[in-house]
């Protein structure tokens, strides 16, 4: 995956409120620091406000009906989402969703499909 | 004081109400999912590949060679790229088939299947036969209800569809 999107992605996994985050997501924000350092020299740190206008940016790259990822997971990552077959998803915000970034693998697997979806790249 | 109302009969029939008001609650399930039961997923794996954008479906609803060809084309999925690491696709294909609507023993065989050729290989559940015939009475104002949105949304209407029942109607 591009490393300036990872970037901007996985900063809005920082998002407010700053309550406890769970152990696993400061894991997965620093193995992907280290992996957009390693791309590209500039980067410097995930910005909630890049990461918050990337959440709900439409593009035009993927699927016609969910350009943004705010189509399926809502604007406000604390709220739950819903996909296009209407199953719910759990809400984004690791302060909400604790659990959600235990795993890379799955973190990875669901970048990988749905940035497919809605930016037609991995 | 009427003889209804003495203590005695009223605690006896308190009992038996309460002895046998579960009995009916679960004849009264049993018979309500009737002929519209097909056993959700149990396998962990495929509840949490299949079951992570849509519903998790019976694999009963379609026929082994249905799932086969799905399993062969997860890389176009319904327009989606769902593909899977080969043993995780192998083991779910494998349960996927062996609980198919036309699995040897399967006691939940031909329902849904009704009206497919044996050569077919349908994908879309919502174009059986079956299905279509006993969707329509459900009218395009529902299916356009933001709640339901697709026809992949069993559960939207088929409250129970998680755990196998598709009554509701």
């Amino acid at each position: 995956m591009n490393a300036a999107i990872r970037t901007l992605v996985l900063s809005l996994l920082l998002a407010p409120p700053a309550v406890v985050q769970a152990a696993g997501i400061d894991a997965q924000i620093e193995r992907l620091a280290g992996e957009a350092r390693a791309a590209d020299p500039a980067f410097s740190a995930f910005s909630l406000e890049r990461g918050a206008e990337l959440h709900q940016r439409a593009f035009a790259g993927g699927k016609p009906d969910t350009p943004a990822c705010a189509t399926c997971h809502g604007k406000d990552p604390r709220q739950a989402g819903q996909t296009r077959t209407g199953k719910r998803i759990d809400a984004m915000a690791s302060s909400v969703s604790p659990a959600r970034y235990g795993d890379s693998e799955k973190v990875e697997k669901w970048f990988k499909r749905n940035c497919q979806e809605v930016l037609g790249r991995a | 004081m009427s003889a209804l109302y003495k203590p005695s009969r009223l605690r006896a029939a308190l009992s038996v109400l309460l002895v046998l008001g579960p009995g009916f609650f679960v004849l009264d399930r049993a018979l309500a999912g009737g002929g519209h039961y097909y056993p959700p997923v149990s396998d962990p794996l495929v509840i949490e590949e299949c079951g992570g954008c849509h519903m998790a479906y019976p694999p009963s609803m379609l026929p082994a060679r249905s799932w086969q060809a799905m399993m062969a084309s997860l890389d176009q999925h319904f327009g989606d790229d769902a593909s899977l690491p080969a043993a995780s696709a192998a083991r779910i294909e494998r349960y996927l088939m062996w609980h198919a609507g036309d699995a040897a023993g399967s006691r939940h065989a031909g329902k849904l299947l009704r009206g497919v050729s044996a050569s077919a290989a349908p994908q879309r559940i919502s174009e059986l036969p079956k299905w279509v015939r006993e969707h329509r009475e459900v009218s395009r104002a529902e299916w356009a209800d933001p709640k339901v949105g697709s026809k992949a949304n069993c559960p939207a209407c088929h409250r129970d569809a998680e755990r196998g029942y598709f009554d509701d109607d």
